[in-house]
């Protein structure tokens, strides 16, 4: 099987990869990129732990084929932080406690981004709804949208 | 080391606040790793062949294609795991559930595994292996194994625990019993007695990180193993057993853990990937899909559940009986054990009676969820008490308080109870505002009570003082949701250092001793006594330092808050030496200083919790909210009072799931038919209200700061809370957990129908 070559930005940076045309994105940027902090809890879009932005877009990554990264602009959880700077979500999800496991975590930060650049002051039934595809098992969720709240408020400040 | 466990009632400056845990960063910037984030040069990818038949006699398994295929560098079936169990039944059900020996037991029993370069050649191989099944009938309800036509699972079954040794073979394992009195005159003296059968389904802990591996047998037998595992010191002794290996040869590191629960505590997948790379010569990865975890690990019991309660008119239970019966999956357990000795557990009883029956069924074996085989209980025994209550005409918080055991009453299940919060967390429900608060249409409020044991067992910890004054803590049962925080907070206490100079880390097999796996809700509760009694070694040895640092006698310096002071008049011109001064002088005053600890955490004290819930159901679809949950428990001592907090509220989730909607659904033909997330639908952020925790304290006398497990409990009083709740809104007994649309629906039908 011949691979795909693929041209792509991920987190800002220019990045070029071979893939087979059945391979999805999380698998490449799991096992071909080193990029591991997108998780596969289903591989079939139930879970929501390997959500990426692509475009602007919030998807399952396990859904989206490697090849269709092809001219693309994706956005991992491993691009969140500037620097040594934490972004609000970050480090609102740290003070609230709002991950015990933190396997879901990378994916609801990046649910939770996408959601708050749509909406930046949501209702906590905006916040339920917005992240009701990512999947938690730990929390209860209770201390997520604490979490999501506080750093909306910080947001909006800044 | 002469280290006093007991409750000393001391002031605390660390323990009780809530500073961010030592491992967050790496967990929002996507850092930390998991089982299948590892890797390692040469790696393979492992795939396992699974048993499409609930029930089948494996008559041939022919690799010949599968490995002839380029690509594929080993292929194993269970000739590659030789039976060197010795006779240690536990081990071959163990062995034999890693990978089918005889017969296939489940849909999703392993047969046979491949290891290739990539997956595809993995999955390629995987259909290239040939098996000749020769089906069997099967069987997957309690209720029918148990009867004595099913089908046998295993004839070599007898049931153990009558008084005479049956003369056929069952799928009834064992039959167990506890309690005391006379259950027989005690209801003769009951006015009121409720009498009423349940059912709970099949549910999975639902952890999101399936499980992972990564195994590298090298050349000259010693090995290592990477997994997400809540024991790795018992997944060594396990693969060293199965694999014919001494345990010290096998180095086990736990990667970080995406959720357990209870599921993470038994090996499947890890002997076959050891012996994948034994028999390829390089390492294999293997993980399972969403798919193979619902399938082929471990999910709770289904239960059929009897219970009998009788109480005199003034409120007092004169007599409890409970017949419960739990599946097991296709080995033995000892899950309805456990349910027998739990279900009345919060009462204070003269007389009480449960039996339990373990029972064989064809579906993946039963393994350890949250609390293990408490809620179906409570929820048959609650369900009953609060219906109990209802036809005394008593409150079901005052019913509950009239008969809750206290310190000095005999257990149900044997042992005599120390001090205990079941009294204190019902009378703070019964003032809680919750209670209070007022219903609209089609809504209800329903409160249930919930007890759990709790475990100690063996612990082993390091602590480590750095020159710089730093402390390096290194743990050996696995964090499963933030006792790396509340240890540290442990030690700083113990040190009277601040919490940011303590690293606590959980380090492998090969660096430190013996540890029993996170279970029993036990990680904080003995770890953190170790981390007392290491810290407590340390700082005899920072007192001897000082003593020679300043050419005294030991016996003159104490340890305040951080310092070793010169205690008596005469040494009123030396200067307390800080942890720091003492430590950076180490490499001139006897080397290194350590504290090291290795002990039995006995004396865990058990927990109880009260849950209140509000719910509206909506008469024409059946579908339930829960618009309202309060969950009370006792800590003893809440280390870190926000993930004691979050405990509480995981727990009280994944109960609310369990009672709404999750079941394992099983076709006729004995297949599984919802194995992914999106048939077995757990709680989303959008299904679940806020859910308020209030945590009491009633120190654990077996503690020196008073801590009790807190993971499980919060997971037992949900199913019978929700139950009550649903019953009160609809006006009908719910008996049958999940109270899935279809069956309240079902219900309100067969009310109406009368």
């Amino acid at each position: 099987m011949a691979g795909v070559a693929v041209s792509t930005t991920i987190n800002g940076d220019a990045v070029e990869y071979l893939c087979q045309p059945d391979e999805t994105l999380l698998e490449v940027l799991r096992d071909r990129l080193g990029l591991t902090g997108a998780k596969e809890g289903c591989g079939t879009g139930d879970c929501g732990a390997c959500s990426v932005i692509v475009d602007g877009r919030l998807v399952c990554s396990c859904l989206v084929l490697g090849a269709e990264a092809e001219g693309r602009k994706v956005e991992t959880i491993e691009g969140m932080a500037h620097g040594d700077q934490l972004h609000p979500l970050q480090q609102k999800f740290l003070e609230h406690a709002a991950l015990q496991c933190g396997i879901c975590t990378p994916g609801f930060l990046i649910a939770a981004k996408d959601l708050l650049a749509k909406n930046p002051s949501p209702t906590e039934e905006e916040i339920r709804f917005g992240l009701a595809g990512n999947l938690c098992r730990c929390t209860g969720y209770d201390k997520i949208v604490r979490a999501v709240q506080d750093a909306a408020n910080v947001m909006k400040g800044a | 080391m002469n280290f006093d466990p007991r409750f000393s009632g001391r002031q605390f400056a660390s323990v009780g606040t809530r500073p961010i845990r030592p491992d967050g960063v790496d967990k929002v910037t996507g850092r930390a790793r998991y089982g299948a984030d590892f890797n390692m040069a040469g790696q393979l990818v492992g795939r396992v062949l699974r048993s499409p038949h609930a029930h089948a006699v494996i008559k041939k398994i022919d690799t010949s294609k599968a490995e002839k295929l380029a690509g594929v560098k080993a292929v194993i079936t269970a000739k590659d795991l030789p039976d060197l169990t010795d006779g240690d039944a536990a081990m071959y059900d163990i062995l034999d559930n890693c990978m089918a020996r005889k017969k296939a037991l489940y849909d999703g029993h392993a047969v046979a595994a491949v290891a290739a370069i990539d997956a595809r050649i993995a999955r390629q191989a995987l259909k290239l292996i040939e098996v000749e099944y020769e089906v069997l009938p099967h069987v997957t309800d309690v209720d029918e194994a148990a009867h004595h036509h099913a089908p046998l699972i295993n004839d070599q079954v007898f049931t153990e625990g009558l008084e005479e040794k049956p003369a056929k073979p069952s799928n009834v394992t064992k039959r167990t019993q506890f309690g005391h009195g006379d259950v027989h005159a005690g209801f003769a003296k009951a006015d009121f007695i409720v009498e009423r059968s349940y059912k709970t389904e099949q549910t999975h802990q639902g952890y999101i990180e399936p499980h992972a591996c990564v195994a590298s047998v090298n050349p000259d037998g010693t090995a290592d193993l990477w997994v997400c595992t809540q024991g790795h010191f018992v997944y060594r002794q396990h693969c060293a057993q199965l694999l014919g290996m001494e345990a010290s040869k096998l180095r086990v590191t736990s990667s970080e853990i995406g959720g357990g629960f209870g599921g993470k505590t038994h090996v499947w997948a890890e002997p076959v990937a050891l012996a994948l790379s034994r028999k390829a010569g390089r390492p294999v990865k293997l993980v399972m899909t969403r798919d193979e975890v619902f399938r082929a690990s471990g999910p709770t019991s289904a239960t059929s559940i009897d219970v009998k309660i009788g109480a005199r008119k003034d409120g007092t239970i004169t007599a409890a009986e409970a017949t419960l019966r739990y599946s097991c999956g296709p080995y033995a357990g000892s899950w309805a054990e456990i349910g027998a000795m739990t279900a009345f557990a919060c009462y204070k009883l003269e007389n009480v009676k449960t039996v339990g029956y373990e029972v064989l069924v064809n579906r993946p074996k039963t393994a350890a969820y949250r609390a293990p085989s408490a809620p179906m209980a409570a929820f048959a025994v609650e369900s009953a008490v609060d219906e109990l209550a209802h036809e005394l005409g008593m409150d079901a918080v005052d019913f509950r308080i009239k008969n809750a055991a206290q310190e000095g009453t005999r257990a149900s299940y044997g042992p005599v109870y120390g001090p205990i919060g079941i009294g204190p967390t019902l009378e703070a429900v019964k003032h809680h505002p919750h209670m209070k608060a007022p219903l609209k249409a089609n809504q209800g409020r329903g409160m249930a009570c919930g007890f759990w044991f709790n475990f100690g067992g063996q612990t082993c910890t390091d602590l480590n003082i750095g020159m710089d004054g730093s402390v390096s803590l290194a743990v050996g049962t696995v964090d499963v949701g933030g006792s790396r925080a509340s240890l540290s907070l442990v030690a700083a206490e113990e040190l009277g250092i601040d919490y940011s100079h303590v690293k606590a880390i959980v380090a492998d097999t090969s660096s430190l001793g013996y540890n029993d796996m996170t279970d029993g809700s036990r990680g904080t509760f003995s770890s953190s006594m170790a981390t007392i009694s290491a810290a407590r070694n340390a700082i005899k040895i920072l007192r001897e330092r000082a003593a020679q640092m300043w050419d005294i006698p030991v016996e003159d310096v104490t340890w305040e808050k951080g310092h070793a002071v010169a205690k008596g008049e005469k040494y009123g011109n030396l200067s307390p030496l800080s942890l720091k001064d003492i430590a950076a002088k180490s490499g001139t005053t006897g080397g290194p200083i350590a504290g090291h600890s290795e002990l039995v955490a006995d004396g865990a004290g058990v927990s109880f919790a009260t849950h209140i819930c509000d719910v509206e159901v909506d008469p024409e679809t059946g579908s339930t909210r829960v618009i309202r949950y309060t969950v009370v428990q006792d800590a003893g001592k809440a280390v870190h009072p926000t993930y004691v907090e979050g405990q509480y509220q995981g727990g009280a989730a994944q109960g609310i799931g369990w009672a709404l909607n999750e079941e394992y659904i099983y076709g006729k033909d004995g297949r599984l038919q919802n194995a992914g997330f999106l048939d077995y639908r757990i709680p989303v952020c959008s299904d679940l209200p806020m859910i308020d925790t209030q945590i009491l304290e009633i120190p654990n006398p077996n503690h020196p700061y008073g801590v009790r497990g807190v993971g499980e409990t919060s997971i037992v009083p949900p199913l019978a809370a929700i139950a009550n709740a649903v019953s009160n809104a609809v006006g009908v007994r719910m008996t049958h957990i999940p109270m899935s649309p279809p069956r309240i629906l079902a219900a309100l039908d067969a009310e109406r129908e009368g």
